[in-house]
């Protein structure tokens, strides 16, 4: 069925409101479309690394979460989650549960990107009936901003700051969905909450009801450790996918589809420029640094065209 | 009509967990507990049992699938050693917090450094504040029986948790002996079905598990954890007694031998414990009044029970076959000395021996010096060295 | 799927005998009882003049607070949980949200 947005909205809301998200935190956006994407007869067994959004939803004596929830600790997310899967196998082969239960492993790109990546990898691979969604704000947000391998070049965090002497992380973002693209599981997206949320919701349902394994990367922006203002949250998503800094592609048993190409591509400095992380390199004398990431950003951009053959 | 057979300790562990047919099973090989997920996998292969085992990539993902399929609804299983228990570190806190009954095969090896394969208790002594209820084998046949007793123990309402039952490895875990097995259908009824009231895949009722517990309410939380553990005691002693009128084998805290008259013993955990069995037996021959309390139950610590059996006797020696490095003694005998002392009981004079440090061989003679130590004490009354070494060249 | 039972939760000074096993919660979505709305310092204001019921704003709501209707249309707003991110107010494409300093 096409995606209309007025469908979507009459499903049951999955996540509900009094979490302690930071006001305008992009997680929660992303979170609540994922999941209303699950059909409403069915269950679904919800996991987290620890971080941001577990923190915040699942803070005794209160859950967020209508669904049931496991948190374990902050590198295994993808492992308990598995496990969580396993036991529904076979206590459903033993006929002692009934009906069809989802399994979805959030995890920040700290949990997913860095600590969390044999977890994920060892999941991935043994090919669990599952979604792993990784929700990537590009730091460590929960304990204070400190870079990740998610982390964008040059971006100011408190374990790479934009100091005298070196402006900002030095290193490029590892590309994760590629990684994870190459354990030849049925399905793999990076997506955005942008617009009407179309691609993310029809995403977030294919990679639910795809059975095996399955893995979605979001960005998920951060107004305080991006540093930009809280109303600009569907701005900035959209000045990512824009610039081409963050495509919305698929991979669907192998086969790359580019799902979105902008008529103009804006140039990444309209997205870096919107946020205060990124405030340095605007400095006389940085101009190279700009550079550096606009030629990033193009050659990685046309590598991903060309393996989609939509060069 | 018991099956008697002949087989390692890994192998006992195996088919017990094939009797008792968990859910899941995630394990990851480490030496010398490999063989567990190895025979466990040909049962999968070929059917004989209908779990479901995943091949985790590490330790660390074998205990967090276990929670997670545990926190489900299902029983799960696992077996590891040494740096496979210390990788599964904090998950192990995790397991005891959340009340998950699951159940670990620890077959004992020493923890790196330096690399070492083979035997002593530094592994699971490491984990002894983690909330786990550890059970101490000293052969194939009480690995066998403490891994059948140990989902019934687990599970029971007023302990809910998880339970590691530890051999020595390669000394019993590879070491060929005598078993009486028990009939399948005869531990299943004895083992029954695990049906919790609460799990994640309960439709009715979604539950939340491992939450961010603030100092509002983590301290009540732990307490009630405090609370399963000092419940345990209790049902460890219940399911043996009815584990003893299903096999006629008898457990209980710990097994005194040739205590009743003795003067000294050695308080010695799992094989040792049998090489101390023989030397006691050559010195009984002799006239010499020695004897051996050998624990079954290191958590929880069983203090009234021990310190009444330990309280009458002239000197004592306790073997840790793990060091605390503490520059003050073993682990071992810090339990029960804290425990004789704050039973008002200061008659006995109480040495420790480490020995057996990275599977270092332990030798009769090693034994009969410990026992010549303790009579020296005993006559003299005086105690020269507490912390001591056996075995180690001087 | 939603349970339609009350919710409950567990109260602060919960003794440790009665406090629930292992830290687990058996009340799926409780957290509905917690009120964040104090958080705010600016208020989105709904414009039923000008609001088209395109409902862009209901996505883009960290705290699920732009209510709609099991036929699919827009209510109002959750006072009780909406944190004054003005996400919506940006996200609203005919300015029918806007975005007030928080009265008292």
């Amino acid at each position: 069925m096409a995606y209309n947005l007025k469908e979507a909205a009459k499903r049951p809301e999955r996540l509900t409101g009094g979490h302690r998200m930071c006001a305008g935190c992009g997680a929660p956006v992303v979170v609540r479309q994922i999941l209303r994407a699950i059909k409403p007869e069915d269950h679904a067994v919800i996991g987290s690394a620890t971080g941001c959004l577990e923190v915040t939803t699942f803070m005794y004596p209160y859950t967020a979460w209508k669904d049931s929830f496991i948190h374990n600790a902050f590198e295994n997310s993808a492992a308990s989650v598995s496990g969580a899967e396993a036991a529904y196998v076979a206590l459903k082969r033993r006929g002692k549960i009934e009906g069809d239960t989802k399994f979805i492993a959030f995890g920040g790109d700290g949990g997913t990107y860095d600590i969390g990546l044999q977890s994920l990898s060892g999941a991935m691979e043994r090919g669990h009936d599952m979604v792993y969604v990784c929700y990537d704000n590009g730091a460590y947000m929960n304990t204070g901003i400190q870079r990740s391998s998610a982390t964008p070049k040059y971006a100011d965090t408190t374990t790479s700051p934009a100091g005298k002497k070196i402006p900002g992380k030095q290193q490029w973002r590892k590309d994760l969905t590629e990684v994870i693209v190459n354990h030849n599981i049925p399905y793999v997206a990076q997506t955005a909450a942008i617009g009407n949320m179309k691609d993310l919701y029809e995403k977030a349902e294919k990679a639910i009801y795809t059975k095996g394994p399955a893995f979605m990367n979001v960005l998920a922006p951060c107004p305080r450790g991006w540093q930009y203002n809280t109303p600009d949250l569907m701005e900035i998503n959209k000045l990512a996918v824009e610039t081409c800094f963050w495509p919305l592609y698929e991979v669907i048993d192998g086969k790359y589809i580019v799902n979105y190409i902008p008529k103009t591509k804006l140039p990444v400095k309209d997205f870096l420029k919107a946020q205060g992380r990124f405030k340095h390199i605007f400095k006389a004398g940085n101009e190279y640094m700009i550079e550096d990431i606009q030629t990033e950003v193009d050659k990685r951009w046309q590598a991903l065209l060309k393996l989609a053959g939509q060069a | 009509m018991a099956i008697k057979d002949r087989m390692s300790g890994n192998e006992a562990l195996a088919i017990a967990m094939k009797q008792i047919n968990p859910d899941v099973v995630a394990a990851f090989p480490i030496t010398p507990s490999t063989e567990v997920p190895q025979y466990f996998s040909t049962f999968v292969a070929d059917g004989t049992v209908d779990t479901e085992f995943v091949a985790v990539e590490s330790e660390h993902s074998a205990m967090s699938a276990c929670i997670g399929a545990q926190a489900a609804g299902g029983r799960a299983m696992t077996a590891t050693s040494a740096n496979g228990l210390a990788l599964m570190w904090e998950c192990l806190y995790i397991a005891s917090s959340s009340r998950l009954p699951i159940i670990l095969a620890c077959v004992n090896r020493t923890l790196s450094g330096p690399l070492n394969i083979h035997n002593d208790h530094s592994d699971s002594m490491g984990a002894r504040d983690s909330g786990w209820i550890q059970l101490y084998s000293e052969n194939n046949q009480e690995a066998y029986d403490n891994m059948l007793m140990a989902n019934r123990i687990a599970e029971h309402l007023d302990v809910m948790l998880p339970v590691m039952v530890c051999q020595d490895g390669f000394i019993t875990s590879h070491a060929v002996e005598n078993i009486e097995l028990v009939e399948d259908d005869k531990v299943k009824a004895f083992v029954g079905q695990y049906n919790p009231e609460n799990y994640l895949l309960n439709r009715e009722t979604p539950i939340a598990v491992g939450p961010l517990d603030h100092f509002t309410h983590c301290f009540e939380h732990k307490r009630q954890q405090s609370q399963g553990m000092m419940n345990a005691k209790k049902v460890i002693l219940e399911v043996s007694a009815e584990f003893e009128k299903m096999t006629g084998r008898k457990y209980g805290l710990f097994e005194e031998y040739m205590t009743e008259d003795a003067e000294v013993v050695a308080v010695i955990l799992n094989s040792t414990a049998g090489t101390a069995k023989f030397v006691i037996d050559q010195m009984r021959a002799e006239g010499k009044k020695v004897g051996l309390i050998k624990p079954r139950v290191f958590r929880p610590f069983p203090v009234d029970e021990m310190v009444a059996a330990l309280s009458k006797f002239k000197a004592i020696a306790i073997m840790d076959k793990a060091d605390s490095f503490n520059a003050a003694a073993g682990p071992l005998f810090t339990e029960i000395t804290s425990a004789l002392y704050a039973k008002g009981v200061f008659g006995p004079k109480v040495i420790n021996y480490i020995y057996g440090l990275g599977g270092r061989d332990v030798k009769t003679n090693d034994i009969e010096f410990v026992y010549n130590e303790l009579f020296k004490i005993a006559s003299t009354g005086k105690v020269d060295s507490v912390y001591n070494y056996l075995g180690v060249r001087e | 799927m939603s349970s339609k039972k009350e919710l409950k939760t567990v109260a602060i000074d919960v003794k440790w005998r009665d406090i629930t096993e292992g830290g687990m919660i058996p009340y799926a979505g409780n957290a509905h009882l917690f009120k964040t709305g104090d958080w705010r310092s600016m208020m989105p204001v709904w414009n039923t003049e000008k609001c088209k019921q395109c409902l862009l704003c209901f996505p883009v709501c960290p705290d699920s607070s732009i209510l709609v209707s099991e036929e699919g249309s827009m209510t109002g707003i959750d006072y009780d949980h909406c944190k004054g991110c003005g996400v919506c107010v940006k996200a609203c494409p005919f300015k029918a949200l806007d975005f007030v300093e928080e009265s008292k």
